[in-house]
């Protein structure tokens, strides 16, 4: 096996060595806690302070309006679970989509148990939330609206601007899962109207456990976690200084070549989106082919079944993901592919490559090559495919 | 995940293919639920099963149990068989993860609706084989609960 080939960089990305360099002295030195008084407590508390202040003109958003977590889980799970309850006044209803992750779904079948009532909108064939759908179902008691940025599954990116629209103009709250769109593509909080938004720090080559919701100022939202007066009391507990300054330094690494990165990784998607569509027979490429993130690539191959690629590609040190049903443990397929209309065998044959700006074309090479060897292969082993041929043959 | 010996028989899967004109070709599982296996026979006039292929749609352990079962079935007669069941086939396997048992559930299945397209064929009745289920997974999604 030579060397590996990652391309799975929605799943999590390699942690830059420049972020963790910044990182490394909050360890050794400067450990000290930032609320406390002396010297090393203060200079991680300025630390955080200016991570707090690059996140927040990343955004075109306040400084105060940046909160710290743990990752973008918990940045859902805070600002869906925490905004019902501080609305509940008003009403009981959320809309959000068929398509999110799983951190929102699961937060909603909580809040669902607890007496809430969601509405999951549909989307279109290429994962586009329907507006006329999703503006038909908010109700005078539809406290907030949460739909994803960009699809983690197959990259398709949602007109937020519009869904912020329709959302401010019915006097409804916005939230919105930007752990794949954060620090790849440009958001400005004002302009799309977005009054809450979650992101993650591993998601752009920075560290894990470490992620931050945008909280708009005059939302009312609860306390997630209770204790101390960290995070203006509203998340408690002792900063992930560490983190937090890796987070840091991966937004300003992003930030500052997201321009050059993205065409980079367009042209790696774009190469292998082509490259595949031609070589490879029955394929389907799912998702939208203009509103995409720049390095998503997902194709389902018909008559073969994900997992059974995922492990031969693994074989020759490429790593991708699955919306198989065997990757996740349980008998369906992904929700998202089952969303946009593929029918489950199609579902369960899908692959996802998820490109960084590191990846090369020679690399693209070597996973086509791997790609068209192992899908052949498990045709050959495929019931679905013999039936497919004897009845072409017909 | 998986063990060494469902990886040596997914990476090289023993008798992978059709035999024509199959003493007997059993289907079973679904698209559905993301596998479905093909067992064909070869069995001789007095009953020992000659040649055994696959074709599977399906996992890793999918692949790998339907392997081992042809492996397994291979030149016992009809009756002996019914002894590979999927415990048989996992053990052979030096287990499976829990969320792969139903595989070397199917892969006994699998067996079973050749042996049975086979007996229906032959006019012949082979004790305590029973018509297999065509889809291993029925009933069985309800099942899982979560939280």
């Amino acid at each position: 096996m030579g060397k590996l080939i990652y391309l799975d960089n929605a799943a999590t990305t390699k942690t830059a060595p420049e972020v963790v360099s910044e990182m490394l002295p909050y360890f050794t030195e400067n450990y000290g806690n930032p609320s406390s008084i002396y010297s090393i407590g203060g200079t991680a508390k300025e630390a955080v302070t200016k991570v707090r202040e690059r996140i927040a003109s990343s955004l075109g958003a306040k400084n105060n309006e940046i909160y710290f977590t743990g990752g973008g889980s918990e940045s859902d799970n805070w600002a869906l679970i925490a905004t019902a309850q501080a609305y509940e006044a008003k009403g009981k209803h959320i809309i959000t989509s068929k398509i999110e992750h799983h951190a929102i779904l699961h937060a909603c079948s909580y809040l669902e148990k607890q007496g809430y009532e969601i509405t999951y909108v549909d989307v279109d064939e290429n994962g586009i939330v329907k507006l006329d759908e999703l503006e038909r179902a908010i109700r005078p008691d539809t406290v907030l609206i949460s739909v994803m940025f960009a699809n983690n599954e197959i990259g398709t990116i949602q007109p937020i601007k519009e869904i912020g629209a329709i959302a401010k103009a019915r006097g409804v709250l916005f939230h919105t899962d930007a752990v794949q769109a954060y620090a790849h593509v440009p958001i400005d909080v004002d302009e799309m109207n977005i009054d809450m938004l979650s992101a993650s720090g591993h998601k752009f080559h920075g560290p894990k456990g470490i992620g931050f919701l945008y909280i708009r100022t005059g939302i009312k939202i609860r306390s997630f976690i209770h204790g101390g007066q960290q995070e203006r009391g509203r998340r408690a507990g002792t900063e992930n200084v560490t983190g937090i300054v890796g987070m840091g330094k991966a937004v300003e690494l992003s930030f500052s070549r997201m321009e050059e990165s993205a065409a980079k990784q367009k042209e790696l998607r774009d190469y292998l989106i082509k490259r595949i569509k031609e070589e490879v027979p029955y394929c389907r490429l799912n998702g939208d082919g203009v509103r995409r993130l720049p390095n998503n690539v997902n194709y389902s191959f018909q008559f073969i079944e994900g997992e059974s690629l995922l492990i031969m590609l693994d074989m020759k040190g490429i790593c991708a993901s699955s919306g198989s049903a065997c990757t996740s443990g349980s008998l369906d397929p992904s929700h998202v592919l089952l969303s946009i209309g593929l029918p489950h065998e199609i579902a369960h044959g899908s692959l996802r490559l998820t490109v960084s700006e590191e990846n090369t074309i020679e690399e693209m090479d070597i996973v086509i090559d791997a790609i068209k060897e192992i899908v052949d292969k498990l045709r050959k082993m495929s019931p679905l495919y013999e039936d497919f041929i004897k009845k072409q043959g017909k | 995940m998986y063990t060494e010996k469902v990886m040596d028989h997914f990476e090289h899967p023993r008798n992978v293919g059709e035999i024509e004109n199959a003493s007997g070709v059993g289907t079973v599982g679904n698209a559905k639920c993301g596998d479905i296996m093909r067992m064909y026979l070869d069995i001789d006039e007095d009953g020992i099963i000659r040649d055994c292929k696959f074709k599977t749609f399906g996992c890793g352990a999918a692949v790998a149990t339907s392997s081992m079962a042809t492996e397994l079935v291979k030149g016992k007669n009809v009756q002996d068989a019914l002894l590979v069941t999927n415990k048989a086939v996992m053990e052979a396997l030096d287990g499976l993860p829990p969320v792969k048992v139903h595989c070397s559930l199917l892969a006994e299945e699998a067996i079973h609706a050749a042996l049975w397209d086979y007996a229906g064929k032959h006019g012949i009745e082979i004790e305590g084989l029973v018509k297999p289920k065509s889809d291993i997974h029925e009933g069985e999604e309800a099942e899982e609960e979560e939280y």
